[in-house]
């Protein structure tokens, strides 16, 4: 068995499934330390891959799954340099973020987001690129996005659209409301809906189911049922870019990140 | 189908049970975040764990703002 343990996430191979555990407190926020760490594990992925069968990406945390990108690492950036350096920095994060995302889903073997608590934003934008979703009936889904004068910027919605209809996709969007596990499961959006507690037991059971399976067939029914919707991605950076520029946006996640509220600034 | 007070007084218990306090420290008044010291994502899990015994949706905009446990009350009986 293969470990390592940087700051934001850990990684081993179990029995021919490679388990990513994300553990960065409060609630594993996609920041430039959970980033740099997400392009380790991936660069390492290649390593792994012929002596693997699945992957399953899970958190270690009480909190949740993940609750998106980190907001306060953004804003605090923000300030540091001028409008137009901000959005070519915010746009060479969102490659990063990326070609991590279309790393993850793309990998040749079957991958599994076991989810329990928050999954929201990122998190969400996380667990979409993987095949299957596993969740428990305490998890909750969410693009918080437009409550902040944005839109989901790390494949969110190319890849929701890709995965459920329509209508709740602009549900989800148009609202910022949450989905809990039973509605999520409803809609498609979870493969398998578990008690509380049982979401990674499952999602191990499902990586073991799947490891019997030929790679070699299930590597092609893989690649051909779920393209990566390149263009769309491509347009939804662009589209971040230009929502981020508007300094109304700045004044919402100058409010969301000074407020002092127990319930944080949203509209 | 359930009155408001048989509702507000599930939520009580649920609350009670699922933040591990005497069910007699909670009244009706009381604002939940201050008296279970709990942050927004522990009101979530709150909200999800409500959703489920309650079989309902109750989208988190309309917990903006709410903080006791009787207009939370109201809003579940709203979606029932």
């Amino acid at each position: 068995m293969a470990e390592r343990r940087p700051k934001a996430l850990s990684w081993q191979l179990v029995d021919g499934t490679v388990e990513l555990q994300l553990h960065r407190a409060p609630c594993n926020e996609i920041g430039t330390t959970m980033l740099a760490e997400l392009e380790q594990f991936v660069a390492a992925l290649d390593e792994l891959r012929d002596d693997a069968h699945a992957m399953i990406v899970y958190s270690g945390l009480d909190a949740g799954f993940c609750a998106g990108a980190d907001l306060r690492e953004l804003y605090a950036g923000m300030q540091e340099v001028s409008a137009l350096e901000r959005i070519d920095a915010v746009r060479a994060f969102l490659h990063r973020i990326h070609a991590v995302m279309n790393a993850l889903d793309a990998w040749p073997h079957p991958t599994i987001a076991a989810v329990h608590g928050v999954c929201f934003g990122g998190g969400l934008e996380l667990a979409l690129v993987c095949d299957i979703i596993v969740a428990d009936r305490m998890a909750r889904f969410c693009f918080p996005e437009l409550r902040l004068g944005l839109v989901p910027g790390f494949g969110g919605i190319p890849r929701l659209k890709r995965d459920i209809g329509n209508g709740v996709v602009r549900d989800l969007l148009l609202t910022g409301r949450s989905l809990n596990a039973t509605r999520a499961h409803a809609v498609g959006l979870v493969g398998q809906l578990v008690s509380e507690g049982n979401a990674l037991k499952v999602a191990r059971t499902t990586a073991a189911q799947v490891g019997k399976f030929d790679r070699t067939t299930a590597a092609a029914a893989k690649e051909f049922i779920k393209p990566i919707p390149h263009a769309e991605l491509q347009r939804e950076i662009e589209l971040f870019c230009e929502l981020l520029a508007r300094p109304a946006v700045e004044e919402a996640l100058r409010k969301f990140v000074q407020s002092n509220e127990v319930q944080p600034y949203l509209p | 189908m359930r009155t408001q007070e048989q509702t507000l007084g599930e939520i009580l218990q649920l609350a009670a049970e699922h933040f591990k306090v005497p069910r007699e420290k909670l009244t009706p008044e009381d604002d939940f975040f201050e008296k279970l010291g709990i942050d927004s994502l522990q009101a979530l899990e709150l909200l999800t764990r409500l959703e489920n015994h309650f079989h309902v949706e109750l989208p988190d905009y309309e917990m903006q703002g709410v903080s006791d446990f009787r207009t939370l009350a109201q809003r579940i009986q709203e979606r029932l």
